[in-house]
């Protein structure tokens, strides 16, 4: 009855799905018109949704953003895979609100008062480089990139398990390319405020799905004690392959270092992802910042209770005895299994929607960092805020059509790898940006030298490369980009490459600072003073956009 | 977070950058970093809640905390800041 999941086409289902869906396109091209700005055409409309959001529809589009559908599906397909170590993902979602706490706001309010769009922004400005801006960017492009791609992994999961499409190649793609060639038409017109609307209604449903999910489910499997046994059961079957067992319910001794540094890796690399900084600099003024991150947690709690979910696919006897089974089907399925039709469609909704959301900012935030800071810092330095407007709308379809390219083109695998990869190294520019968003001294001056930070960004990116290539995936000995955890050198335990690559990263930054300090070497001019760290709201007379000096 | 303090005046000490409310607030928003990262304290199945091991209703129980204590530091931090301000326009005798 299971492995028949996805043969046949649910009518109801389907029928609740498109609903949905046609309900969101109406929305996504509504919002061009929703609080419209006298100046349209500047970057900080289309790009930051006029930077006017309170802090309902922040913290809507915020979680939009960072819960993707992508998480819904793969978090509890890892806790289904593995047990315990899956759900890092619930202490990683816990520690990177009071992280964030301390340094968003300051983040906030020099690129409010300085007029920065993208993290690189910032970077240029405080230590006056245009290549530490550009190490940003690209790092911030490369890791965006995979990332889109596993939004349409998502979807594509809740259309194979609707049993849409046709079984012949372009008939099965085709649901998957008429979604997002809505998304790609609705951002292009609307902007940040497209995907800021939808978060609303994806947002609403996905709380309906998950709190109905963890009551309705478990009374039908015979409560919560029964779930955890027989997913104990399931997670002790050894795997013939490699003579392990699958998983475990708690984290073993020798998996805590692991997952400790997962989540702590995690929670240090989510604000360094340009789609996350776009959502916190689209905030109306600082106390919004502050206020959102006080009560984000919400989705942590939504999350930790969506990871439950894997277990009770496991106990539910979902993908039980077929080979190879694909593990981002455990949920749709589940949801197949245990709901109503109607039920079932309007969760598939909240998944599709809730890829549409991350999508659009995510291709919005990459379009911004190409627009300002490899367009108009090294191509056409004299781009007016129209023409960047037109780049940047230009790019967000490119970035989409990569990402569908990704998809339909190469190994789903390979976008899975690619994002472990991504996270890896987007966690490099934790020192530029982070370091640099806090003063020192009397003056409360930048600490690192700009030749210090990127070199320690090289070095991280090359040593966590190199690592993750090394990473063999379970039962492939000679595959590679297997997984994000190795050998710590110096504690000899198994750790997140990430954090490891970060901790080389700094060390090349602080030494290399002080070599470069003693030696004197000539400094660039830091654009920002103490007080742009502090501003609390809209300066009266704020230059919209500030004059692009020269830099060397 | 190293703020610069406002302008030392002549007749008033300015708060420094260390206050009792900013040590406060660091050690809340430290709690959940002790608590989580240290995978051992809470690697066991029992005792159970409502049938769920240790492990994850120890955690699930985290976010709440972790939301508390978050909030509290916001609250914290905004009460003294209001203060700093009107310190700030006091001394400089600008109402910005």
């Amino acid at each position: 009855m299971i492995q028949a999941a996805g043969t046949h086409t649910d009518a109801v289902s389907l029928t609740v799905f498109v609903v949905f869906f046609l309900a969101v396109t109406v929305i996504g091209f509504f919002a061009a018109r929703w609080r419209r700005a006298d100046d349209a055409l500047h970057l900080d409309e289309w790009g930051l949704g006029g930077r006017g959001f309170g802090t309902v529809v922040s913290w809507f589009l915020l979680g939009g953003d960072l819960y993707t559908a992508y998480t819904f599906i793969a978090v509890p397909a890892l806790v289904y895979g593995v047990g315990a170590a899956g759900f890092y993902a619930v202490p990683y979602t816990i520690i990177a609100w009071p992280l964030v706490f301390l340094f968003l706001p300051r983040l906030w309010s020099v690129a409010r008062s300085k007029g920065y769009v993208t993290l690189a922004d910032f970077a240029r400005g405080r230590y006056g480089s245009r290549y530490l801006a550009l190490a940003v960017a690209l790092t911030g492009i490369l890791a965006t990139m995979p990332y889109i791609a596993l939004q349409l992994v998502g979807i594509q999961a809740v259309l194979d398990t609707m049993g849409v499409g046709g079984s012949s190649g372009f008939a099965k793609d085709l649901p998957l390319l008429i979604a997002f060639a809505v998304l790609a038409a609705y951002t292009y017109s609307s902007g940040l405020r497209a995907p800021a609307l939808i978060a609303f209604v994806k947002d609403t449903l996905v709380y309906i799905v998950v709190i109905v999910a963890v009551i309705y489910i478990p009374i039908r499997l015979g409560g919560y004690g029964h779930i955890f046994h027989d997913a104990a059961t399931a997670l002790a079957q050894k795997n013939p392959a490699t003579g392990k067992a699958r998983g475990s319910l708690v984290s073993g001794p020798k998996a805590q270092w692991a997952y400790a540094t997962l989540a702590l890796g995690s929670a240090m690399a989510l604000f360094m992802y340009p789609h996350s900084a776009t959502g916190v600099l689209a905030s109306k003024d600082r106390n919004t910042v502050r206020r959102n991150l006080a009560i984000m947690p919400a989705y942590s709690l939504m999350l930790g209770l969506l990871s439950l979910l894997g277990f009770m696919a496991l106990s539910a006897g979902i993908g039980k005895g077929v080979k190879g089974y694909n593990a981002q089907l455990a949920v749709p399925q589940l949801f197949q299994q245990m709901f109503p039709s109607w039920f079932a469609g309007v969760a598939f909704a909240a998944i599709g929607i809730g890829a549409l959301v991350p999508a659009a900012i995510m291709s919005i935030a990459a379009a911004n960092l190409f627009t300002r800071n490899v367009y108009r810092e090294f191509v056409r330095p004299a781009a007016t805020p129209a023409q960047e407007t037109r780049v940047a709308k230009i790019v967000s379809l490119v970035v989409k059509l990569g990402a569908l390219g990704f998809v339909l083109g190469i190994d789903k695998q390979f976008s899975i790898n690619l994002q472990l990869l991504g996270g890896i190294w987007i966690l490099q520019t934790f020192p530029a940006i982070v370091g640099g968003l806090f003063g020192w001294g009397k003056h409360s001056s930048r600490w690192f030298h700009r030749w210090a930070l990127l070199a320690g960004w090289a070095a991280g990116m090359a040593y966590g490369t190199y690592m993750a290539y090394g990473v063999t995936a379970a039962g492939k000995p000679h595959s590679h980009f297997g997984g994000s955890a190795a050998n710590i050198p110096v504690i000899g335990q198994i750790g997140y490459i990430g954090v490891t690559a970060f901790v080389l990263n700094l060390a090349v930054a602080v030494v290399l600072t002080l070599v470069l300090r003693l030696a004197k070497t000539p400094d660039t001019p830091d654009e920002t003073t103490p007080a742009d760290y502090l501003l609390e709201d809209t300066p009266l007379a704020a230059p919209r956009t500030p004059e692009v000096a020269a830099l060397p | 977070m190293a703020e610069s303090a406002p302008p030392p005046g002549p007749s008033s000490t300015p708060l420094p950058v260390i206050t009792p409310t900013r040590i406060v607030c660091a050690i809340l928003l430290a709690a959940p970093f002790v608590a989580l990262l240290w995978v051992n304290s809470y690697a066991a199945l029992t005792p159970a809640f409502i049938g769920i091991p240790f492990f994850y209703w120890y955690q699930l129980m985290w976010v709440v905390l972790s939301a508390v204590l978050t909030g509290i530091s916001y609250l914290l931090i905004r009460r003294e800041e209001a203060a700093r301000k009107a310190q700030s326009a006091e001394l400089t005798g600008d109402a910005r």
